[in-house]
């Protein structure tokens, strides 16, 4: 399945691993610090709105 | 605006003033250079000319946030702003009095440090030239850095992040005309490239510098 | 259609609601064109004849550059309409595309010193296009880190708008700069992939595809930044409020 890349095997797995890895990252951390950020904002209105 | 100038510049030749400190960095900086790449001459003369730009732009960088933080803390920006001076104007004066007291001493220093790194002989005239030329440029820059980061506690490492990437064509030109001069080959392009970039940023940067002064004003 | 209608969207609220629809869409293209794109070119095209497997890269760094460049791209237009018309909603698009824009840029660099690697014998080259890529990566860490530095939000806004305005400048500036600087040192061998190389249609399909995955994606992570930003910012108000009220 893999297909034969010679010698520049390990040139070409490194370039998909890093850029992989890094959108990866990217992906997680933006959908977590939305995810953070919305239920913060919700409790806060939630108190705001009990407050005021 | 002239007196503005004027006081810019007594301000900075005073005691606390920090007039030596560029002129100190320098030297040091190029006293250790050596030290970390070793003593051949040969090396040395190759490297020289943009050591000696590097050294200039790093000692002109150490005194940017004097130019506004100083009169940032003790309320004569505000006062400034509220003259009838226009702010293009005050930022341009600011500009031209850290030039005068920063950058033109280092020019001066730079031929006499030249001495130790071996500067082979036709490099001193284009250092001194390019240096002469791009140095402005440094100053209209480094304003503009220092008017982003003028509120900012602790804002020297930022402005050193902001302003360096904008020193890269001023670099890149002055280096390059003061490297050929010391090779002997024509340096006319970059030397034109150069000047237009000093230029340029003199002409149009004020503007940006003082509406960056009036939101952090506000 | 109304042009005037589309500043409706700068409303944060609507923009909110409207790109609830879109988001999911947007995601979805972004992973079945970039998986897709990705799998078609790493592992159903040939080799090239002078750079054997490493034209696989290809895939990986011609799309994270665009990007790297649009994304600023963006950011300068954002910033300009925040200047003119402060819409909120256009300051706040700018800073969410910033990191998005420095991840591409990273990228871009690493892919393109991993593919210069083997065929200029070293692993960091300066390359005149590899070199502007690394001054963009430092105005993109600039640029957050101003954001960062500045408590005040609209003053933070205006500050890293005119910030992106200037560096814009500088960057076009840097890039001839560059050129000039190292014309003598790569000239055949540089990694020009530009629309005047003939890129094969066997590499041209799937590369086309990838980039249409990258772009899909930075709309999609910017989409929800942007609203992750919004939401950030009602919450600093609201606490202010709450603060000063209390």
């Amino acid at each position: 399945m893999m297909p034969d890349l010679g010698k520049y095997a390990e040139a070409v797995l490194s370039s998909y691993a890093v850029t992989i890895a890094l959108i990866a990252v990217l992906i997680v951390l933006s959908v977590r610090r939305s995810n953070r950020v919305k239920k913060e904002l919700q409790e806060v209105e939630t108190k705001v709105k009990s407050n005021g | 605006m002239i007196a503005l100038l004027f006081r810019d510049i007594r301000l900075a030749m005073r005691a606390g003033g920090g007039f030596g400190l560029g002129l100190s960095f320098f030297l040091i900086v190029v006293v250790l250079v050596p030290f970390g790449v070793g003593p051949q001459s040969a090396l040395l003369t190759v490297i020289a000319p943009g050591i000696l730009w590097l050294g200039a732009l790093l000692a002109c960088l150490l005194s940017l946030d004097r130019i506004l933080a100083l009169d940032w803390e003790d309320g004569s920006l505000d006062l400034l702003a509220t003259s009838p001076l226009p702010m293009e104007g005050i930022v341009s004066v600011k500009a031209l009095a850290h030039w005068l007291t920063t950058g033109l001493p280092l020019v001066a220093a730079a031929p006499v440090l030249g001495l130790l790194l071996n500067l082979s002989e036709s490099g001193y005239k284009w250092l001194i030239v390019s240096l002469l030329v791009g140095t402005p440029a440094l100053s209209v820059i480094g304003t503009f850095g220092a008017a982003l980061t003028v509120g900012l506690k602790r804002g020297g490492l930022l402005l050193s992040l902001l302003v360096l990437p904008l020193y890269v064509p001023t670099l890149i030109f002055g280096a390059e005309v003061a490297r050929r001069g010391a090779e002997g080959f024509d340096v006319t392009t970059p030397l034109l490239m150069l000047a237009g970039i000093t230029c340029g940023t003199i002409a149009l940067l004020p503007f940006a510098s003082a509406a960056v002064l009036r939101v952090n004003l506000r | 259609m109304n042009l005037n209608a589309l500043w409706e969207y700068a409303n944060p609220k609507k923009f909110i609601q409207t790109t609830d629809r879109f988001l999911p869409w947007f995601a979805g293209l972004a992973a079945v064109t970039l998986v897709g794109g990705l799998i078609w070119g790493f592992f159903f095209t040939p080799e090239d004849f002078r750079q054997g497997s490493t034209v696989k890269i290809i895939y990986l760094h011609v799309p994270s550059a665009l990007m790297a460049i649009n994304a600023w791209l963006m950011m300068l237009i954002t910033s300009l309409i925040w200047i003119v018309r402060r819409h909120h909603v256009s300051a706040l698009a700018a800073r969410a595309a910033a990191p998005v824009g420095m991840v591409m840029t990273v990228i871009a660099l690493v892919t393109g010193a991993i593919w210069g690697q083997p065929m200029w014998g070293t692993w960091w080259a300066w390359d005149p296009r590899l070199t502007s890529f690394l001054i963009l990566f430092l105005f993109y860490l600039g640029y957050i880190a101003l954001w960062e530095a500045i408590e005040n939000d609209d003053t933070a806004a205006d500050l890293t708008s005119i910030l992106c305005l200037v560096g814009s400048v500088f960057a076009l500036l840097s890039r001839y700069a560059v050129n000039f600087w190292n014309q003598g040192l790569h000239q055949g061998a540089s990694l020009s992939l530009d629309k005047e190389e003939n890129v094969a249609d066997v590499f041209w399909y799937p590369l086309l595809v990838c980039m249409a995955g990258f772009v899909f994606l930075f709309i999609a992570l910017v989409l929800m930044r942007t609203r992750t930003e919004i939401r950030a910012r009602r919450m600093r108000a609201l606490l202010a409020r709450e603060r000063m009220g209390a």
